[in-house]
């Protein structure tokens, strides 16, 4: 039985803990429309840089020569995945739902006895991944210094991979991300980003494409698009991230501070009840001393 | 039968800039400079470093942009750029560094001559701008 004290103590430090977790919950709902806001301004660029490539893709005439981006290098030895995370904890599963995804493709690809190759964007997922993947880790990259999410930085993501790519380092990548659906629930998700995947709608795409005028060629668009489209592809998957991010820790800060106040309410029961026992055994005490005279 | 027609320029990070009635858009693409009218054809080109200006009724808007591709389609006209700055708040101190990381660029001895033009344009646009 704990004592008065400790009871005391214990409820002080529940209170104060409750404390951080609603004001974290309130910085991260505000920070979740910022990054919602962003999320949504961003959407429009790379849909239509999308579609562009995909009624670019459509026309391509000559599709032995055309980008390796688009058609692949023709192998498909060495994989590379980009696992985008946060900088920070306390954000409910988001990380491990990430980590969770992206270690069961690496399995796959070991069962497959391909050769894997990481990069991880944000401090945790390279905290998480180099227990047992350190070998396979080329490269660590964190935006801690930037405070938002910029297209400069996914651009120098893009850049890596690309640079990479040109010097065949590898043949397929992939990028792991939290799709942002709502508050309460984000989508762990895996794309490729290279070669790039056609939408299954294609036949309605290759319709639109006789009506445009191309200026140079199309081959000659397409190869400048493509780079350009893999920075998108990435930025995109950063701006989800941080909406996720923020709407998974407003969710696990709620939670936290519910259950401090839930734990807060059972210890006060406590300290109220041991409080009243010692009351009773002192009047038992007092009467019983008075009945012996 | 109005002249006008749609245009807007898209960043990664948001719509920059949008307007319904413009009339005419001159855009510096690949292969030189191309004024778009409504009721121009579908076309699609990407844009060399220069200056977009657009034109409506009584304004006449200057962007600076870098690169980026143009789509233009049924009297809507795109522009998606990474990089883009209005003209009227394109700070002197910004021009010089970006000059003057361009002319440094331009000393690298392995570019091709694609890359090499698009510098080239990048400075002479620069060029233009800092002294008018």
């Amino acid at each position: 039985m704990p004592s008065l004290d400790d009871l005391k103590k214990r409820i002080t430090s529940v209170k104060s803990t409750q404390k951080i977790t609603k004001a974290m919950k309130m910085v991260a709902t505000a920070k979740l429309r910022k990054a919602q806001e962003n999320a949504e301004k961003g959407r429009p660029y790379s849909e239509r840089m999308n579609n562009i490539i995909l009624n670019l893709s459509g026309g391509v005439s000559d599709k032995e020569n055309s980008s390796k981006l688009l058609v692949g290098t023709g192998k498909d030895d060495t994989h590379l995945c980009v696992v985008l995370t946060a900088d920070r904890g306390l954000c409910g599963g988001f990380n491990t739902n990430i980590i969770k995804k992206a270690k069961s493709h690496f399995e796959d690809l070991k069962k497959q006895g391909k050769n894997l190759k990481i990069i991880t964007v944000g401090m945790k997922g390279y905290d998480q991944l180099k227990r047992n993947y350190s070998n396979q880790i080329i490269e660590k990259i964190t935006f801690k210094e930037s405070k938002n999410i910029n297209y400069f930085d996914a651009d120098k993501v893009g850049k890596i991979v690309l640079e990479k790519f040109e010097k065949e380092e590898f043949d397929v990548c992939h990028i792991f991300y939290n799709q942002f659906k709502n508050v309460m629930t984000q989508i762990p998700q895996k794309q490729q980003i290279i070669p790039l995947q056609k939408e299954e709608n294609a036949d309605t795409l290759e319709k639109d494409n006789l009506n445009y005028e191309f200026e140079p060629d199309e081959d000659e668009i397409l190869n400048n698009l493509l780079p350009k489209n893999i920075s998108t592809q990435i930025f995109k998957a950063m701006l989800e991230n941080s909406a996720s991010e923020q709407g998974s820790r407003m969710t696990a800060m709620d939670n936290a501070t519910r259950n401090a106040g839930e734990l807060v309410d059972k210890l006060s029961i406590e300290y109220n009840r041991s409080r009243q026992a010692a009351i009773t055994k002192e009047l038992i005490e007092i009467i019983s001393g008075a009945e012996s005279l | 039968m109005s002249e006008e027609f749609k245009v807007e320029i898209v960043n990664p990070e948001k719509s920059f800039f949008s307007s319904e009635n413009v009339t005419e858009v001159i855009v510096p693409a690949f292969e030189g400079e191309m004024g778009i009218l409504k009721d121009h054809i579908s076309i699609i080109s990407f844009l060399k470093p220069g200056i977009i200006k657009i034109f409506s009724k009584n304004v006449e808007e200057k962007f600076y942009v870098d690169d980026g591709i143009v789509e233009f389609k049924d009297n809507n006209l795109s522009v998606l750029t990474s990089s883009i700055f209005n003209l009227k708040d394109f700070d002197k101190s910004v021009i010089d560094k970006n000059l003057s990381d361009a002319e440094k660029s331009l000393e690298n001895p392995d570019l091709d001559d694609q890359k090499k033009f698009l510098i080239e344009q990048k400075i002479e646009s620069l060029r233009y701008i800092s002294t008018s």
